[in-house]
């Protein structure tokens, strides 16, 4: 019974003998003829550490388990909010959105605004013309936003609804109380059984900037434009503009969530910053287009080399490498010296990274996360010396793997490093149990893994729901590559004290200088 | 806040939310708002509110859909089970483990919850179909969890639109392996909201596990005549053990618990008890209504949110039974009492008067007027994400003053609702916590307990009055204003 002077939650309450007892009369209901006893479930388990277990998880066709992906509108979604006063709009069931939003709320801590048609039967036998015209409307009408981006779900890919015909069909009903001719609604098709969220990004993405340009192209002005793709990180974006802003140049990023889901306390507005419309219209006149992730952005930067006409490619700023190769890039397209406050920023970084390679250095890490994340903290961690020897990419797409086998071709301990591609967090499991390693850098789905395996776990990437304010910090630049080395350093730090704890056994060990 | 009365101020709010909407949408909206008073006989339900019809396009709404309700709700949580989402990746992942269903096993061994799987359709699935798919899923899965003790198989959206037949693979496999293999049609369009999952859910709970033979022993357990089951409770942050507690202490014998903690051979022995216990009557009445028809298994709800409301429900308990229950249950109530008290006494001062708007699902709406009022506080709004009528019947029993009732308000209603009625809290979900927050209003969310809990029951309600104080009365609030702001 609770103590009203000490009352706790279930953490503890359920440890207090009644409830132990409780817990321990339940059982004689629960168990069938097949889940028999603990020693079968002892059994059982310790088959599933052993190489015999990973073959058979290994040759699995069909089952997904413990994914490491997303589906394409969520991709979509985000998007959406990283421009100005755009509500995302997702054709389809509100089921799917209603995902989307708690998904990104549970990561950011922060209101992630989008709205649905509802399509139901109806609309599955009918197709969802009769949802959009309506839905348009009443969009406009009550969250007035700016602009409105399209996406669709699996729902709407199947049953095949045309979207631009329904856009311009709603258009047309409403007869421009609430959607004028040119209210900007751009749309992508998001089917989400072709590729990942990230696929859903660059959909999006190029949907938007391909409907926003339409017929913007003018005199080329001196700026540049940077897109950052599924970057999950605020401080991220943050620093890559600081980063930009250091040079001086004129510049547009294209899809900037950093303010949507930082918004300060105090009020609320559905909507805040997010790249201007106007900018995004005239990015088509800037003299070039920095991708800082190529397989988020494959097709949006096909339309920006082939339409467009702009220089500049892809440049991943995660890392001391892959941010001097960033810098470099804007050195070169701006014709300008790198300022003396980035070189002062990369010293700093190398200061660091000196002081704290000991503990890096040799330590096994085994990562999963989207590609190009991949590439950047891969990248970073064996600068450190290093050895990720298990780099998954679940969504990887095509050219991936090779990649990034050539950049572990380049580490002295390549021939222990392994690359999966297209793998999920239970193939992981057992690559932990026969293959082990030091550290684990994953999202929180990681943590199932930790308890299972006993990795300690360092959380980058996405989603993080059970640890507070990591996002709003950067893994982008000179400072992000201090961050990710913080993070790694000291939680081998941690495990080290964890390790060496025991009063009078191994706590000779336990240093107060390191 | 004028000189208005709380009703009349209501009634404004909402004539003057509608005004936003184009005409065909506040003619619908209107009929989903309303202000209840427990003295206005002349409405129908609670507020005279429209419930279960379709959602107005292009709003957001906080419903989810039906695949939501079979999987994320009512399958889910069986945990020696392996629930198959069946379809894109997406649905899968986004309803991995929000929901804080607790359980006790060894997951990935003999236990499932938390973990995902997904037949993971590409393209080629939807243009050749995904039956086959399917069945090597099946085989898979009995390769790698031998101790599962049976699969189900959570339909999204393409596989009713594709035309794929689930219950014959179901059929065929659950043959060749002598398991329970459920398929459940809840495809995300089906139904205007997670509430028709839980139907269809049901409906197999039936089909599947009441009327197929499950391969389970359940001789073993021998009946008594205090067999009860306790059913709709998702055990969401331990409530339903802090549930079962009390009526294990009265005397009964908890034999099975739906779904939260539960176990396939609970369900099958269910249709054997004395007495169904229905915690959230919406999304299990159905299969409850089914056990009273089909084997006279009578069902009672009951509301463990409070102690008002506990105390109720464990009298009306103990009512079916035999003098010893009715004792016993009188020897419970008053164990608890000082502790209650107690728990009244520290938290009441520092809460009464305190007015709530609430927006949730299922039963809790209207159940947890009871556990604010016990510390003082007052319901002035509450609506349910995907109720039908009945809920709202059974909402006007619970509410004691003039209440705003929205039906599946959107994000733009509840916004509005709660600036003009300015609550000092606001009790619903993940997706509305930081607009409220960021409009420095104390928020609980109460699908999960924000982390906490369990809510349920007396110790329950310790930590729900715990939780209420912390919110409240937080020093945080106080700071959204900067010093150097000027008053207004």
């Amino acid at each position: 019974m609770q103590n009203v002077e000490k009352i706790v939650n279930g953490k503890d309450l359920f440890q207090k003998p009644e409830y132990q007892e409780v817990l321990a009369n339940k059982k004689q209901f629960e168990s069938s003829m097949l889940a028999i006893n603990p020693a079968k479930v002892d059994e059982i388990a310790e088959w599933t550490k052993t190489w015999d277990y990973r073959e058979k998880n290994l040759a699995r066709e069909a089952i997904t388990i413990n994914p490491a992906k997303a589906c394409q509108p969520l991709g979509a979604v985000m998007v959406a909010l990283g421009f100005e006063g755009t509500m995302p709009y997702v054709h389809g069931s509100h089921g799917c959105v209603a995902y989307f939003r708690s998904y990104f709320t549970r990561h950011f801590k922060e209101p992630t605004p989008c709205v649905s048609d509802s399509m139901t039967e109806d609309a599955a036998v009918f197709g969802g013309l009769v949802n959009m015209k309506e839905g348009l409307k009443n969009c406009a009408a009550i969250y007035k936003p700016k602009m409105i981006a399209v996406s669709t779900t699996c729902m709407a890919e199947v049953i095949g609804d045309d979207l631009g015909a329904f856009i311009t069909g709603a258009k047309e009903e409403d007869g421009g109380e609430f959607l004028p001719a040119d209210y900007p609604v751009p749309f992508a098709h998001t089917p989400s059984f072709v590729g990942s969220h990230i696929t859903g990004y660059d959909n999006m993405m190029h949907g938007i900037m391909s409907q926003l340009t339409e017929g913007q192209k003018g005199e080329t002005k001196d700026r540049i434009n940077i897109i950052p793709g599924f970057e999950t990180y605020i401080g991220s974006l943050r620093s890559v503009k600081s980063i930009v802003e250091a040079f001086g140049t004129d510049y547009i990023m294209l899809g900037d969530h950093s303010d949507q889901w930082d918004m300060p306390a105090g009020q609320y507005q559905m909507f805040q910053g997010g790249t201007k419309l106007e900018d995004a219209k005239d990015c088509i006149n800037s003299k070039a287009t920095i991708s800082l992730q190529k397989y988020a952005t494959a097709k949006t930067m096909k339309m920006v080399q082939k339409r467009w006409k702009h220089e500049g490619g892809f440049s991943n700023p995660i890392g001391l490498k892959g941010t001097d190769e960033f810098v470099m890039k804007l050195a070169e397209l701006t014709g300008a010296e790198v300022p003396e406050k980035l070189k002062i920023e990369r010293g700093r970084l190398v200061d660091a990274m000196q002081d704290s390679y000991p503990y890096m250095h040799g330590k096994k890490f085994a990562i999963w996360g989207d590609p190009d994340f991949l590439l950047g903290v891969v990248s970073f961690l064996l600068e450190m010396g290093a050895e990720p020897t298990h780099v998954l990419c679940h969504n990887a797409p095509n050219g991936w793997a090779e990649e990034m086998r050539a950049l572990l071709d380049t580490s002295p301990a390549k021939d222990s490093l392994n690359v999966w591609a297209g793998k999920d967090l239970w193939h992981m499991r057992s690559f932990l149990f026969t293959e082990p390693v030091d550290f684990m850098i994953g999202n929180s789905y990681g943590k199932e893994l930790m308890r299972d395996t006993g990795t300690p776990l360092i959380y980058v990437g996405f989603p993080i729901f059970d640890r507070h304010h990591l996002h709003r910090y950067s893994i982008s630049g000179y400072d992000g590559a201090l961050n990710l080395l913080t993070w790694i350093t000291n939680k081998v730090l941690d495990q080290l004290d964890e390790e060496t704890k025991d009063i009078a056994s191994t706590d000779y060990f336990f240093d107060i200088v390191r | 806040m004028g000189p208005e009365t709380l009703e009349a101020r209501q009634k404004a709010a909402v004539e003057e939310i509608l005004k936003a909407y184009p005409e065909k949408a506040a003619k619908n909206r209107e009929k989903h708002l309303g202000v209840g008073s427990p003295n206005d006989e002349s409405q129908k339900t609670c507020g005279d509110v429209r419930s279960n019809k379709k959602t107005v396009p292009g709003v957001m709404s906080q419903r989810g859909c039906a695949y939501a309700g079979s999987k994320g709700v009512v399958w889910g949580p069986v945990k020696d089970m392996i629930h198959i989402s069946h379809g894109p990746i997406g649905c899968g992942q986004y309803s991995r483990a929000g929901r804080r269903n607790y359980y006790i096993g060894v997951t990935g061994v003999d236990t499932f919850v938390t973990m995902n799987f997904s037949s993971d359709f590409q393209e080629n699935s939807i243009v050749f179909g995904g039956d086959k798919k399917l069945a090597l899923c099946i085989d898979e899965i009995e390769t790698l969890f031998p101790l599962n003790n049976g699969i189900t198989v959570q339909s999204e959206c393409p596989i009713g639109l594709i035309g794929d037949d689930i219950n014959a693979v179901a059929k065929v496999k659950a043959a060749e392996l002598g398991k329970t293999i459920v398929p459940v049609n809840c495809e995300g369009f089906r139904g205007v909201s997670q509430s028709l999952g839980h139907h269809i859910a049901n409906d197999t709970v039936r089909d599947y596990v009441f009327d197929a033979d499950v391969n389970l022993t359940t001789d073993d357990v021998v009946a008594t005549d205090y067999d009860v089951a306790i059913i709709g409770d998702y055990n969401i942050g331990g409530d339903a053990w802090s549930s079962r507690i009390l009526l294990e202490e009265m005397g009964l014998r908890v034999v099975a618990q739906w779904s939260g903690d539960a176990t396939l051979k609970e369900m099958a022995l269910t249709p054997k008890v004395k007495l169904n216990l229905l915690h959230c009557y919406r999304s299990m009445n159905y299969i409850s209504r089914h056990m009273e028809k089909e084997y006279g298994i009578p069902w009672v709800e009951y509301n463990f949110f409070g102690p008002t409301q506990t105390i109720k429900s464990l009298r009306k308990i103990a009512s079916f039974f035999d003098e010893s229950i009715q004792k016993k249950c009188e020897e419970v109530i008053a164990k608890y009492q000082p502790m209650i008290d107690a728990v009244i006494a520290k938290y009441r001062p520092r809460l009464e008067g305190k007015q709530v708007m609430l927006f949730v699902g299922g039963l809790r709406p209207r159940h947890v007027i009871g556990a604010y009022e016990d510390l003082g506080m007052e319901v002035i709004g509450t609506g349910y994400e995907f109720a039908h009528d009945d809920d709202y019947k059974r909402t006007k029993e619970e509410i004691f003053r003039s209440t705003v009732i929205y039906d599946d308000v959107n994000e733009y209603e509840l916004e509005a609702f709660v600036k003009k009625l300015q609550p000092d809290l606001v009790a619903s979900g993940i997706k509305e916590k930081y607009v409220f927050q960021k409009m420095g209003l104390p928020y609980r969310q109460m699908h999960s307990w924000d982390y906490s809990g369990p809510y349920h029951g007396y110790d329950g309600f310790a930590i729900f009055a715990q939780d209420m104080d912390l919110a409240i009365n937080s020093p945080v609030w106080a700071h959204s204003k900067a010093p150097w702001e000027k008053e207004g």
